[in-house]
């Protein structure tokens, strides 16, 4: 887009609610009335300034081709071309500009300018989009003016079941902000349709989750991580069973952008937590296309498919953070992937001991998804602070607890063979003298989460684990 | 006023193709079976094989490296060039 020329002469850049304006009204009168051609752009009032004739831009156009940040902004123009600029009262710089070695001598000498429009935050994003040319590729769409902008998504079938912010341009663009990557750089193939994801369609659909521009690198990190071979968000999403991506969120930026870690951690009412997930899931959704009752065949889900995504406590935690044992440096930002099922509560209010705990937790560990199911499924024990507590004060690292668990984990053939303890379920008949492991190596993932009271911790099932289903992938969150 | 909203899918055309019409009879046709890798997709498609073969019809057995995944292309492929009809049989 070609940027619009300037008049000749001296041009200056007022709006009445601006008290410097105001001041340099005689200022402005006088230079009006000189020899040199003379041109007043006006912003907000097309009558400012009384008695000199002014050009409204009304659409800021001109404001904002020009980079006009403050008012009044003083240019002079030779031949087209800007040759000198001052910006607020300056008296010494806008006499050297007019040449006029008196101007304004019964003013102060300097007084600062007011913001011009064109920078106004509640502006900014509109004029960008209206101004700058769009860069953006996707399909526009026009919302009739008697249509609900909301019913209308609705209609349109791309959200999860609850209301989704229109994804205007600008508040695309604005979201935009949040990452130094291109619009159109590919990010990776989605499924279930296996297309070409770019970050313009993330951030439109980030744009509809509610998330904030700070927010897209950590959604765009977890669509790295689940759209992979290892992760296997094809299977994830079309399983019967009732599992979705568990987006764990890791590094100080959890922190800067207000990542709830604590009391009701998996739960409602933080933004940024809600929202990341939720853009994951909007966006396999409607880039992806993979929609329940189509590729997604869950028997029941779970409310965590809209979303389901936190952030480790790791300001108090006893051990290292998740992705730092997974190899992430603690100063990096990185989000871990989880093909899990809904929370569930271990209640042990009386453990004092590591062992004590350790043991109650292995009992419930024991029951993903049948008691008498081994090695197929992982777990993600979130431990939350007053159990974790426990652990600190008998100084056990992650791989003591890790370790302790399976010890309690190993489960004799003839307990979990087909038709033991009257149930059908269970393993083959020929490891009725084998000890099985109810979880394979790594299979369970420590997490450090949750309010301050409660000796409490939570249980999340995994789906089908490992080449045949799904691998727990670590992904750093790159701006 | 109108809203201006930018379209949050892929923005695919779908490309529709036509069926292959159905064979009158299977006899001399072959027919490939494709075992997702579910527990117990295997006996299902051996019974079906079995009456498959009764009738006169050859069979090629396939089979997916896990049934949480698409089909490799590669398999697809061998599939489409080697068969006249399949079967994917789906046991849970």
């Amino acid at each position: 887009m070609t940027t619009p020329i300037l008049p000749n002469g001296l041009v200056v850049f007022v709006k009445r609610d601006c008290a410097t304006c105001v001041m340099v009204v005689p200022v402005v009168q006088r230079l009006a009335s000189g020899s040199t051609p003379f041109t007043v752009f006006t912003q907000d009032d097309p009558l400012f300034p009384d008695g000199v004739k002014a050009i409204h831009d009304a659409d800021l156009g001109l404001s904002w081709h020009h980079n006009i940040e403050t008012v009044p902004t003083l240019i002079r123009v030779e031949n087209g071309r800007e040759v000198a600029r001052t910006v607020g009262w300056v008296r010494s710089e806008w006499r050297s500009i007019t040449g006029i070695s008196d101007l304004g001598s019964d003013l102060v000498e300097f007084r600062p300018g007011c913001g011009s429009l064109s920078v106004d935050p509640d502006l900014a994003d509109e004029l960008r989009v209206r101004h700058s040319g769009s860069t953006l590729h996707a399909r526009r769409l026009e919302i009739a003016e008697r249509e609900d902008d909301f019913e209308a998504l609705f209609a349109r079938g791309w959200t999860d079941g609850l209301p989704v912010v229109p994804p205007t341009e600008a508040r695309v663009m604005h979201m935009l902000a949040g990452t130094s990557r291109a619009p159109q750089e590919i990010v990776t193939i989605v499924p279930p349709d296996l297309v070409e994801l770019t970050v313009e369609k993330i951030a439109i659909n980030a744009v509809m989750a509610g998330c904030l521009p700070e927010y897209l690198p950590w959604v765009i990190a977890a669509l790295e991580a689940v759209c992979t071979d290892e992760f296997n968000m094809h299977g994830v999403l079309a399983t019967t069973m009732p599992v979705g991506p568990v987006i764990i969120c890791n590094g100080p930026g959890t922190r800067a952008i207000g990542m709830n870690s604590g009391v009701n951690v998996l739960g409602q009412g933080n933004r940024a937590n809600l929202t990341i997930g939720r853009a994951v899931q909007l966006t396999i959704r409607n880039v992806g296309g993979g929609r329940p009752g189509e590729i997604d065949r869950a028997a029941h889900g779970m409310p965590g498919k809209l979303s389901f995504c936190f952030a480790e406590d790791e300001a108090s935690s006893p051990w290292t953070s998740l992705a730092t044992a997974r190899g992430i440096d603690p100063n990096k930002n990185a989000v871990t992937v989880f093909a899990g099922e809904g929370p569930r509560c271990v209640v042990d209010q009386l453990a004092r001991q590591p062992e004590q705990l350790a043991t109650s937790l292995a009992a419930c560990l024991l029951s993903v998804q049948h008691p008498k199911l081994p090695f197929a499924f992982d777990a993600l024990l979130v431990i939350g602070p007053e159990h974790g507590r426990v652990f600190a004060d008998a100084k056990w690292d992650r791989n003591r607890l890790t370790e302790y668990l399976e010890s309690q984990l190993q489960l004799a053939g003839v307990d979990i063979v087909r038709g033991a303890h009257g149930m059908a379920e269970g393993v083959r008949e020929h490891f009725r003298d084998a000890t099985l492991p109810k979880f394979r190596p790594g299979g369970i993932l420590l997490a450090h989460a949750g309010g301050g009271a409660g000796l409490f911790s939570a249980i999340i099932g995994g789906w089908a684990n490992g080449p045949k289903g799904s691998d727990p992938v670590t992904k750093v969150v790159t701006t | 006023m109108t809203t201006t909203i930018l379209d949050p899918t892929n923005e695919r055309r779908l490309v529709t193709r036509q069926l292959v019409s159905r064979p009158k009879s299977l006899v001399g046709l072959t027919v490939g079976l494709l075992d997702i890798s579910k527990a117990r997709g295997d006996i299902f498609l051996d019974r079906l094989e079995k009456r498959l073969t009764d009738i006169g019809a050859r069979v090629k057995r396939f089979k997916k490296p896990t049934f949480t995944k698409p089909a490799p292309v590669d398999l697809r492929h061998e599939i489409a060039t080697t068969c006249n009809v399949v079967i994917e049989a789906l046991a849970d």
